[in-house]
């Protein structure tokens, strides 16, 4: 918890809070009818409203309505009834209305709580302020041409989730837990994609930093930070800046800034600097947006199960560690694998072997849980041939490797190669007899009271053996022979 | 209220100009403090209602809106949408550029 | 020719195939021809495009297929988009515009089969009351003094709608109606003009001003004329969401209920000080009309109606620079080329809007911005609901309210150009009503010692308009009002 920057003065501490941008999952644009998927041809994806053509008016997607009622269950808020739209009114050439339809005095979703687990173990609630719906702005690419700036209205109108949090986080880590826990209940919803590398999923930083029991001092507010290790490097770098500042005499301005990761800096956004008025008003297009309880408790009764609920029961109904159970939830995809692999079967192997083994190779083949060459009934059949001692676990490894590498399953792997375990207790006497004999000083060595020994003999055994004699009548053998 | 029907301070007009883009002659800023003066002036006489409890009203009609499904129906109309482009690059438009 | 005819009229000698909508619409084509170049009612006239929609008209009738509109040539004011056909809201900054989509008003119409004839001037943007603020010149009234044939004003900002309709050169118009830019030169050109409630017209593609005002409505030369094209222009359209989902009613067949038993509300604040005594008269005139046709005069209040044009001049501006914010010359419109993006928004706004347009951006921007928001802006729309919190109790009272439409007839171009205030006090009586949402018809009742028209307004119940057609008949039965403009077609012209 006390992460903490060694001034020249003394200690400083970090106060952050996060403004996350999330692109909500709809068909269609928040108040268009145009498409809201992501990359289409430019200005493909452009209706008349969404350009911003004259006499051209909004009508709100329900869906879009309903994925921000979802999400603001999964963040355990309140969810407001009654909400409005308000116009946020600033130039730019990517904003065709010359005004956002945003949620200023009246969010649809109000206060509410995310759990973040950091590597410590320690559990830190961050409070959420409020998340609103509000229209994305089209793209301007400002590297096509020497004089020109090029303008694609696909993005603009599309439906995004502000999630505002509390200043509650007190380091890098807590900003990086957060937003990666962020990330997964609104994947685990199916609100979001959470896909930082597209955009649908970008952070507004504030950072600010103070002696241990002061007030708050300045924020700085660093834009659009497009990963989750950007965030952690932003904010380091931003609050080393404000300590030297602070400690110089100087103040430091609030201001937005930009993240540069290339030079590990932070810098100011001064063309920003004129649009500071934003004249919030309601938008006069639009009425006030009513929703029913009943409707919000009906999205509540099938929203699905998230990762903190799901992590408790995999503890309770698996036996698995927390910090087991914590990685098998990050992604709904992983903790799927992780069902249909433990059912039936011993649940702390299942998640030792998953986590272990089976992610290694999956990292080692550059692939990811959803496009895995095996599907977890396949890591199921070599989990149960451990299980009835048909193969050892040293044996098993490699008949998971073969299996990642040809997708076959495991029964076919260890028949192919002949790896099944030796059981037969003739075959394995006959082995320790033969090891035995040719190691006679070692023999008595072990005799004369160096027990360190039975290692080695198992090993002799197993290597006489290919591998595949049963560890346990193995061992057996050689006690009873020694 | 802010003032009274005095003319603005121009400050205030070249800044209301620059928030709405709109470029103004030094003429306009003396022409527009006398004129937006005056109109502010006269609108201060809503100073003498008392509106306390009062809720702002910002719609007449109904109660809220209805939801849109969420269906495509729209786009797929580039050369439509810009058919009436000032400057234009293939499917683009195009602005002096931004510098960020 | 085409002042014999009233859109009814028309209609009927169209089914009975006594004239074809080929001469009907030739015909007008022929009056814009002759009236326009003094007039200046239109911004674009499209005889081609009438032509063939008066042929198709001409062979639906002759299939039998005659909708409630087919083969009737009609104008539309500037601000309805138009699929095609160049829109313009009489601004520079839109004048290269051609909508690839059409305004759902205009597309009920075409829908009825109506014949366009063309595009009509306003003031910019809709903004202004003598339609002397459009970037295409001043529309010139059709009526003119007895003893002078000095130009005068049309009203605004339908101006262009209200000089067409009473010349004849177009048989009915649209025009939209902010804060009385329809009935205010329905009075000054002596013809019947409504602003329906608000939410009864679509707004989809109409080119915004003050979107919590702007209400579309018809022009024409009798209240059943009104009822007829309204009849087309309403209805519930899911692509905006302040359209409201009721039954389009018949009007026509309201406006030949009469007054009997109705209750008939007289406001005491519209006695406005210095009203002209000749306004004065035609509004007791008025209420004697509808007295002797069986209806109940009540004396009502409607304590906050007075401050309903200082909070229209908040709230109205505010709205429109917003809505006017997407005029940037980057997509559509105007553009001054500059060599950055900023240099290119303030030169091309600047070229592009006109005066008046400016200085309510301008205003909007000021009452909207940090610091002045709570004192201008917020209030400005708590006084909007204590407005509406009038006529909503004065309406468990009285049936409709009746007063003068304007405080004065038309006036003569460059009066009232000298002080925008004295030019917004126009608009005294009409814009309560449009605070409220409440329909408002203007109904030609007499002449004032010049000869120039006067109305009266008739407000009703929202979505009541059937009530307002019902006085409005009323007062036109009494009136009798059959002057005619000096500037016009046919006889005497
Ligand atoms: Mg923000
Ligand atoms: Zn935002």
């Amino acid at each position: 918890m006390s992460y903490i920057i060694e001034g020249r003065t003394g200690p400083w501490e970090l106060v952050i809070g996060l403004e996350v941008h999330a692109q909500v999952v709809s068909n269609a644009k928040l108040f268009s009818g145009a498409s809201a998927t992501y990359g289409g041809e430019p200005n493909a994806q452009v209706s008349f409203i969404d350009a911003g053509f004259p006499g051209m008016l909004p009508v709100i997607n329900g869906e879009c309505v309903a994925q921000a009622v979802r999400t603001g269950l999964g963040l355990n808020a309140e969810i407001n009834l009654v909400s409005r739209f308000d116009r946020k009114n600033y130039f730019y050439a990517d904003l065709p209305q010359g005004y956002q339809i945003s949620q200023f005095a009246h969010p649809i979703v109000g206060k509410g709580i995310v759990d973040i687990e950091l590597e410590s173990g320690e559990v830190r609630h961050i409070g959420v302020t409020r998340l609103h719906l509000e229209q994305d702005a089209g793209k301007s690419m400002h590297d096509q041409h020497p004089a020109e700036s090029f303008i694609d209205l696909n993005r603009a109108g599309v439906a995004l989730m502000e999630i505002v949090s509390e200043p509650d986080m007190r380091s890098p880590e807590e900003a990086g837990a957060y937003l990666r826990k962020l990330r997964t209940i609104l994947r685990y919803l199916g609100t979001c994609d959470g896909n930082m590398e597209e955009g649908s999923m970008r952070a507004d930083v504030n950072v600010s930093v103070r002696k241990a029991g002061e007030e708050f001092r300045t924020r700085c507010e660093i834009k659009n930070v497009n990963s989750v290790r950007f965030v952690m490097q932003a904010i380091e770098v931003e609050a080393r800046r404000q300590v030297e500042i602070w400690e110089s005499g100087a103040s430091v301005d609030q201001e937005t800034r930009l993240y540069d990761p290339a030079r590990s800096e932070t810098r100011s956004m001064r063309s920003k600097e004129d649009a500071h008025d934003y004249r919030y008003f309601p938008d006069p297009d639009l009425l006030p947006l009513v929703i029913e309880q009943a409707w919000v408790d009906q999205l509540a009764a099938m929203l699905p199960e998230l990762p903190d609920a799901k992590k408790a029961r995999f503890i309770s109904d698996y036996g698995i560690p927390a910090y087991d159970a914590r990685v098998l939830v990050m992604e709904q995809a992983s903790a799927d694998f992780y069902e249909t692999l433990a059912k039936g079967r011993d649940g702390k192997a299942a998640s030792n072997w998953m986590l272990g083994d089976f992610f290694a190779g999956l990292n080692r083949l550059g692939k990811g849980i959803e496009t895995s060459p095996i599907s977890a009934a396949t890591l199921g059949g070599l989990l149960d041939l451990i299980a009835d001692a048909t193969i050892n676990g040293k044996i098993a490894k490699e008949v998971l490797e073969a299996m990642m590498e040809t997708g076959e399953s495991a029964a076919a792997i260890v028949e192919a190669k002949g790896l099944k375990q030796v059981t037969d207790t003739g075959a394995i006497d006959a082995a320790v007899d033969a090891v035995l004999a040719a190691n006679p000083d070692k023999l008595a060595e072990y005799k004369s009271g160096k027990e360190k020994l039975f290692g080695f003999f198992v090993g002799q055994v197993m290597k006489a053996m290919a591998g595949k004699g049963n560890p346990a009548l193995v061992n057996e053998a050689i006690k009873r022979k020694l | 209220m802010a003032s009274s029907s005095s003319p603005l301070d121009p400050a205030v007009v070249r800044r209301i100009a620059r928030l709405a883009r709109i470029r103004l002659a030094d003429e306009d800023v003396a022409q527009l403090q006398t004129e937006l003066g005056s109109i502010i002036g006269w609108i201060e006489q809503l100073d003498e209602v008392d509106v306390s409890g009062v809720d702002p009203l910002a719609n007449i009609g109904a109660a809220s809106m209805t939801l849109r499904d969420d269906v495509v129906t729209d786009g797929d109309q580039v050369d439509a949408v810009l058919a009436n482009a000032p400057a234009r690059s293939g499917p683009f438009f195009t602005v002096p550029k931004v510098v960020e | 020719m085409t002042l014999e005819f009233t859109l009814a009229s028309a209609r009927d000698a169209l089914r009975s195939r006594r004239i074809s909508s080929r001469e009907l619409t030739q015909a007008h084509l022929a009056s814009i021809a002759a009236l326009d170049p003094k007039l200046h009612a239109f911004i674009t006239v499209t005889p081609d495009l009438a032509l063939a929609q008066a042929d198709a008209a001409d062979a639906a009738l002759g299939r039998g297929e005659a909708g409630p509109l087919t083969g009737l040539p009609v104008a539309i004011k500037d601000v309805f988009c138009t699929k095609g056909v160049k829109t313009t809201a009489a601004s520079k900054i839109l004048e290269p515009f051609v909508p690839p989509y059409e305004s759902t008003v205009t597309s009920n119409m075409l829908r009825d089969g109506a014949v366009f004839l063309g595009k009509l001037n306003l003031d910019e943007f809709a903004m202004g009351s003598a339609t002397t603020n459009s970037a295409f010149g001043a529309t010139i009234n059709p009526w003119q003094r007895q003893d002078s044939d000095v130009a005068l004003v049309p009203g605004g900002s339908s101006g262009g709608s209200a000089a067409a309709v009473a010349s004849g050169m177009a048989l009915a118009a649209t025009g939209t109606d902010t804060g009385g830019s329809i009935r205010q030169p329905a009075s000054y050109c002596g013809i019947v003009g409504i602003k329906p409630t608000y939410g009864r017209c679509s707004r989809y593609g109409i080119v915004a001003f003050a979107s919590s005002l702007d209400q579309a409505g018809p022009f024409g030369r009798t209240v059943e004329d009104t009822a007829i094209l309204l009849g087309s222009m309403a209805g519930h359209d899911p692509k905006d969401s302040t359209s409201v989902p009721r039954a389009v009613p018949d009007f026509v067949a309201a406006a030949k209920r009469g007054v009997k038993g109705l209750k008939i509300g007289v406001p005491r604040e519209y006695r406005a000080e210095g009203m002209p005594a000749e306004i004065e008269a035609l509004w007791a005139q008025g209420l004697d009309w509808l007295r002797q046709q069986g209806a109940e005069i009540v004396d009502v209040s409607l304590p906050h109606t007075k401050y309903g044009l200082a909070t229209y001049y908040i709230v109205a501006p505010a709205e429109a620079s917003s809505n006017l914010a997407r005029y940037d010359g980057v997509r559509y419109g105007l553009r001054v080329p500059a060599n950055d993006l900023k240099d290119l928004y303030e030169e091309t706004r600047a070229a592009g809007f006109g005066k008046e347009v400016r200085r309510r951006i301008l205003m909007g921007t000021y009452v909207l911005s940090a610091g002045y928001y709570d004192a201008y802006y917020l209030k400005a729309q708590k006084v909007r609901a204590l407005i509406l919190k009038d006529f909503t109790e004065v309406f468990t009272k009285v049936d409709a309210l009746l007063t003068p439409t304007a405080p004065s007839a038309a006036f003569a171009i460059g009066e009232n150009a000298d002080d925008p205030v004295k030019m917004y006090l126009n608009d005294i009586f009409t814009v309560p009503a449009s605070m409220a949402g409440v329909p408002g018809m203007s109904v030609p009742a007499g002449l004032d010692a010049h000869g120039l028209p006067l109305g009266l307004q008739v407000l009703g119940r929202h979505f009541d308009e059937e009530t307002v057609f019902a006085v409005g008949a009323a007062l036109e039965k009494a009136a009798g009002f059959t002057g005619l403009p000096q500037i016009r077609m046919g006889e005497g012209a």
